[in-house]
């Protein structure tokens, strides 16, 4: 089985970089190749101008925040905080300065002389990452680091990743299956589906212009359809038709924040009949679930105090040329 | 009130067995024979009254004809004998170990029962096996000879040499069965870790991989060393009286040498080096184990 087939990234310094994908896409083993922990059959990596290929990952400059933590369970904390620069071999006293301005950074301070297994997930997460950090590699890699913690403790350390990375000036390439998490953390990111890159971009890009079916499935979006033809200044799918002058592309994408909905049935370019089937009231915004042609369509709209549409109404959708992308793949 | 005499009933009931079990079968043993030890010796060696400590002045080499070092020189050899053949046994166990470890899970079962099914026979019956293979003539005697560690028509055995090869074989499942239910639920992603964290492959070893498997080679050294220690059948056919350990001495006490108290004598300086032996691996194991549950 391949894992990873034709993958080609340049990742730039000093960058916060996101692998997305589902699980069993390859993003992890993108990021055990990076640290070598695992050897590429074929194809190269470097780092600045070094060239990786047969380094083990002892000799590379790149750390590791393990899913999992790895703590050693054997060391306390200090102990784990200061291991990779006592494989170094630093001196003693220099070891026990850094980790104490580590800790320091990384908020641990009061957990120095605990054992692993006396520490919560949060905490255990922390000191991985001092761990890591201490050694102030050319590349930090974190694998699914905030998976294990729950959803609360999961943004307040999202927020403090970003914080350490821009502080550090460190590259971070961090692998993650939650899109959310992708967008709110990264610079730019790359989207991974069964070994192949699907898209790289910042996190805009990949959200408002998928470039493959997937993408656009895997960022959330829900309207997504097949153009069936294609006229000059039109495209008919099966919610109807859209006029306009659209690039080339197989499927049409329409975000559901970006369309609006209104009582009127004005007739109009790109005003989309619609019979509302589902209304989700979610709090800040609405979700509603529609007919339109031959197809059912989504609808996010805000909150802002309007009076809310009911099943069973007929309502017009209002599509505007910002809410719709084509994906050339 | 009632709720009381119930639970207490119940702790009878529950523990009972194992207390009568313990004191019928060790503490009343074990203080018969120190009691033994305690008196002097008959003229056809059992023991008599009066209370005396010739039996640990004679174990010590004080006897008739003065002072010999015989019996210390059995005892040094029982510790050397039993720590040069524990140490063996580690050094080829682990590997052994980790290999089955890291076969595909349906292979090791066979491998495990390999390791095991020789110790389903007698030890006397392995012992003579060892002797046929190291009689005098047979390819592995003339191998030896030819490369020049044993004369010609002479046997491997008796030997110390024999003797270890003995205890090796028969001790060999006591140490790979542990350690490799210590490698099985080895966590590779702190072997990995180490990797990452600028650890040679063999710093990974000792800060990843030892820590985690101590558990399983202390239990081993334990179920290992103690019997070992101990050993009677091995050296009794393998090895000649130069290679006798403690074990045939107590052993020689109770039949043809005929002299009670010194066999017991002997048998209480065995458990008390056992002890001693424990004690010291148990502070080992509190000190370097990194999991609190021990075997100890």
């Amino acid at each position: 089985m391949t894992a990873l087939d034709g993958v080609d990234l340049e990742i730039k310094a000093g960058e916060f970089f996101t692998l997305l994908g589902p699980s069993g896409c390859g993003k992890t083993t993108l990021l055990r190749i990076i640290a070598g922990l695992e050897q590429p059959d074929s194809g190269s990596i470097a780092i600045g101008r070094r060239v990786l290929d047969g380094v083990p990952a002892h000799q590379r400059s790149v750390n590791t925040v393990f899913q999992s933590y790895a703590l050693f369970p054997n060391r306390n904390v200090r102990d784990n905080i200061g291991f990779g620069l006592q494989m170094q071999r630093v001196k003693r006293q220099r070891i026990q300065q850094r980790v104490e301005a580590m800790a320091e950074i990384t908020k641990v301070h009061d957990l120095l002389d605990r054992n692993p297994d006396q520490l919560s997930g949060g905490q255990k997460q922390r000191v991985a990452l001092a761990r890591a950090l201490i050694n102030e590699p050319d590349v930090l890699l974190l694998d699914e680091p905030l998976s294990a913690l729950d959803a609360g403790l999961r943004g307040q350390l999202q927020v403090e990743l970003q914080r350490l990375q821009r502080q550090l000036g460190m590259t971070f390439v961090f692998v993650t299956h939650d899109q959310q998490e992708a967008m709110v953390m990264s610079h730019r990111m790359a989207v991974l589906h069964e070994g192949r890159l699907q898209q790289v971009g910042s996190p805009q890009v990949i959200y408002e212009q998928p470039a493959t079916l997937f993408v656009a499935r895997f960022m959330g979006h829900q309207n997504v359809f097949e153009i069936q033809q294609r006229g000059a200044e039109e495209i008919v799918t099966e919610f109807g038709c859209l006029k306009g002058l659209f690039p080339a592309g197989s499927h049409v994408l329409l975000r559901e924040e970006a369309l609006s909905l209104t009582h009127s049935d004005v007739a109009g370019p790109n005003r989309l009949p619609a019979r509302v089937e589902e209304c989700l009231y979610r709090g800040g915004s609405t979700e509603y679930r529609l007919f339109c042609g031959n197809a059912r369509l989504t609808v996010r709209s805000h909150n802002l105090g309007q009076t809310l549409f009911t099943a069973g109404q007929d309502v017009t959708i209002d599509v505007a040329p910002e809410a719709v992308a084509i994906l050339p793949g | 009130m009632r709720q009381v005499v119930k639970q207490s009933g119940q702790l009878v009931a529950i523990i009972g067995p194992g207390v009568l079990w313990i004191i019928f079968f060790l503490v009343l043993p074990s203080l018969y024979l120190m009691s033994i030890a305690f008196l002097s010796n008959d003229p056809y060696g059992l023991p008599q009254l009066p209370l005396s400590l010739q039996s640990f002045r004679e174990l010590a080499g004080f006897g008739i004809l003065g002072w010999s070092p015989g019996n210390l020189f059995t005892l040094g050899r029982s510790l050397w004998q039993a720590t040069f053949s524990t140490v063996l046994v580690i050094l080829i166990s682990y590997p052994i170990a980790y290999y089955i470890a890291t076969r595909p899970v349906h292979l090791r079962p066979l491998m495990l029962v390999l390791i095991v099914v020789p110790s389903w026979t007698n030890q006397v019956i392995r012992a003579v096996g060892w002797m046929n293979l190291f009689a005098p003539g047979t390819p592995l005697a003339n191998f030896s000879a030819m490369l020049g560690f044993t004369t010609p028509q002479m046997g491997l055995f008796p030997s110390q040499f024999a003797v270890v090869v003995g205890m090796v074989y028969n001790f060999l499942p006591f140490m790979v069965l542990p350690l490799y239910a210590a490698f099985e639920r080895l966590d590779r992603a702190q072997v990995e870790a180490a990797r990452d964290l600028f650890a040679t492959p063999t710093r990974a070893f000792f800060h990843a991989v030892l820590p985690q498997t101590l558990p399983g080679l202390l239990a081993g050294t334990v179920l290992v060393a103690v019997p070992a220690f101990g050993m009677f059948v091995v050296p009794e056919l393998l090895g000649g009286g130069r290679s006798s350990m403690i074990g045939n001495l107590v052993a020689r006490q109770f039949a043809d040498g005929a002299n009670w108290p010194l066999g017991a004598a002997g048998a209480l300086l065995m458990i008390l080096a056992t002890l001693f032996g424990l004690y010291v691996l148990r502070r080992a194991a509190r000190r370097l184990s990194s999991e609190r549950e021990m075997l100890l």
